[in-house]
């Protein structure tokens, strides 16, 4: 039986978070058409700790005739403006970082020192980027003769609604507001009910920065709020993060309307070991370890989760006694302690669904290497929806390495040649995240070129700089993240082909 | 059909039962059911009005429980296929279109494994489109 290892700090104190919050529309706080707010549940103890407001079509139209009468101006703003606003809301993140951590942390469940380190940050450091990138950018322009010149210029695709996933909620919500506000595009934002909160102490913060309408945010439930964001003919493009059936669910009503999409769907993501990476017992040996641990990351609630180990045969024991230690000394407590490594999950049905598959793991004949079960920890937590990382190790047919278990939970299995390496890493529906750790120059390129996966990691895990483009093959989705190509995915071509010629043609 | 005794591919707990009462009178209309997967609240059956999800030829139909269609992805059943699936119900804030968010409870699957005499008598599986084309 795996013991725990516990964190021993206490927890830091919970910021002043309101009451309730209603929807952010048009610059204003706006309470809901029907009047309810529904509770949010913190997953540190499974507990309500503030009210959100439960969205409906009326409230949806509202949001959007705010983000339709914004367009008219923020289309036209200069890049010069859209850049210092952009600047400033990550000049705000920053300035209240660590209050944001917090409160991130108490809506999501994850550790503080990851929202601290990791996702407040990145907001951050996102908003500055589309903030620079558009500065720079330019339309392209072409002489096809003497007399002809085509200008293809960029414009804004107009008012855009985006569904934002719980697992990283404001930097998620980042991802995709950034972009389009810096391409000129209006938003409506559909937070996930589990994480109503953090975005909305975000907007009150931010509130005053932007011109009223560009950003408007409405929480509810999916099929309440949701749908209509997704079903409206007022919204000429819809980005989801999620799974495979609301995205099916969505490009039907797209194609309804026939406006575009992106999606990302997730992934079962394999992270590959070669036997090179045992050759010495060093600093990248310990590197590799980490990135094999990387599975805990956000309690494994990562659309790239690696959640599939492959490792050469010959450093099996070697690599995997290390992995194994690793993961046992993953520090588990209250998510506000700083130095907790790995917090709660997201809500109690998240919660529920992971044992589910740590139960179909074992009745598969997968070994439990470590962890296995929930977590039971005390001190307040009793109620909170804690799991223990844990390692199966099994083959690439059971459902543990088929689906995304979006918990703390990883596969691992074993390949004698590269061949057989990358056909595992590719026997799945999903192609989102890879990893690829090798101490060999040619493995470097040509493994991970032979992997179908939108993102490679070579030789680290998990890094997510905005000017890298991120996005998913095969049944995780299509379109990216992140990155300046993200502007084009908001934007249109508007095509001036000139003439500037004037003698007729003689047709007529 | 034969009268043969096929063994299901998919169950349903009571509970899970009570929450299609309550969803179908909410809704006045029959409810199907889509297991998702990939990320978030993937991996998770959804609960749609009956329709209002277009299946198509990359579907694969299960079978019914009380009285709703199931369905999965043609991908997604080469690896589930081997295990009987059981619908229960379980509290929790879950996000999706899934009917029954808003009561703040959540659809979900637990599994078993078939035997391997459970294997050879599983109840025969159609395509979405045949299961459009049988009306």
């Amino acid at each position: 039986m795996t013991t725990l290892t516990l964190s021993e700090a206490k927890p830091v104190d919970r910021p002043s978070i309101k009451e309730k919050y209603d929807h952010f529309i048009g610059g204003k706080w706006v309470a809901p058409s029907s009047g309810e707010y529904f509770d949010n549940i913190s997953p540190i103890d499974g507990k309500p700790f503030s009210k959100a407001a439960r969205g409906n079509k009326e409230d949806v139209e509202k949001a959007l005739d705010a983000a339709h009468e914004a367009f008219a101006t923020w289309s036209k703003t200069s890049a010069a403006e859209r850049s210092r606003v952009l600047n400033k809301i990550a000049d705000v993140i920053e300035e209240n970082l660590e209050m944001l951590a917090r409160v991130e942390t108490i809506d999501n469940g994850k550790a503080l020192r990851e929202t601290r380190a990791a996702d407040l940050p990145l907001c951050v450091d996102h908003f500055r980027y589309f903030a620079g990138v558009i500065r720079a950018d330019e339309s392209t322009i072409s002489e096809h003769d003497e007399h002809t010149v085509s200008i293809a210029l960029s414009e804004p695709l107009g008012v855009v609604g985006q569904i934002i996933p719980w697992n990283f909620p404001l930097l998620m919500a980042t991802w995709k507001i950034a972009p389009a506000l810096a391409a000129g595009c209006c938003t409506v934002v559909k937070p996930a009910e589990q994480t109503p909160t953090s975005i909305m102490v975000l907007m009150e913060l931010i509130a005053d920065i932007l011109p009223p309408g560009v950003l408007n945010v409405v929480t509810g439930f999916g099929p309440e709020a949701g749908k209509p964001l997704a079903t409206s003919k007022r919204v000429a493009k819809v980005a989801f993060t999620g799974e495979t059936t609301t995205g099916r669910l969505i490009m039907q009503y797209a194609s309804e309307n026939l406006v575009p999409v992106t999606m990302e769907l997730g992934g079962k993501s394999p992270n590959i070991f070669m036997k090179s990476v045992a050759d010495a017992d060093d600093e990248f040996f310990d590197k590799a370890v980490e990135g094999a641990v990387m599975f805990a990351l956000n309690q494994g609630e990562v659309c790239t989760c690696p959640s599939r180990i492959l490792v050469h045969e010959d450093i099996y024991d070697k690599f995997m006694e290390r992995v194994v230690e690793r993961t046992k000394a993953i520090k588990m407590g209250h998510p506000l302690a700083e130095d907790t490594m790995m917090g709660a999950q997201a809500s109690n049905d998240q919660f529920e669904k992971i044992l589910s598959y740590l139960d179909i793991g074992k009745q598969e004949g997968a070994e439990v290497l470590c962890g296995g079960d929930k977590a039971s920890l005390n001190s307040g937590l009793e109620t909170g929806y804690y799991i223990q990382p844990t390692i199966f190790k099994g083959h690439n047919k059971m459902r543990v390495f088929q689906e995304e278990i979006f918990g703390p939970v990883t596969s691992v299995t074993t390949f004698k040649t590269t061949e057989e390496a990358i056909e595992i890493a590719n026997d799945t529906m999903y192609g989102l995240g890879a990893g690829l750790w090798s101490r060999d120059a040619h493995e470097l390129y040509q493994v991970p070129r032979a992997i179908k996966a939108g993102r490679v990691w070579v030789n680290c895990y998990h890094a997510y700089p905005a000017h890298a483009p991120f996005g998913g093959y095969k049944k995780s989705g299509f379109g990216r993240e992140n990155h300046l190509m993200m502007l084009n995915h908001y934007r249109q071509t508007k095509n001036m082909l000139i003439s500037y010629s004037k003698n007729k043609l003689g047709f007529f | 059909m034969s009268n043969k005794q096929y063994i299901p591919r998919v169950l349903i707990t009571e509970a899970a039962m009570d929450v299609i009462d309550t969803l179908r009178k909410r809704f006045g209309t029959e409810l199907m059911f889509h297991q998702s997967g990939g990320c978030c609240d993937g991996s998770s059956p959804m609960c749609f009005e009956k329709g209002d999800f277009k299946v198509g030829g990359s579907d694969v139909w299960m079978g019914k429980i009380y009285g709703c269609d199931f369905f999965m992805n043609e991908d997604q059943f080469e690896y589930w296929k081997h295990t009987q699936l059981t619908l229960d119900v379980t509290p929790g804030r879950g996000s999706s279109f899934s009917l029954e968010i808003p009561m703040g409870i959540r659809f979900m699957i637990r599994s078993r494994m078939f035997t391997m005499e459970e294997l050879e008598n599983l109840v025969p599986t159609k395509t979405g489109e045949e299961y459009l084309e049988e009306g």
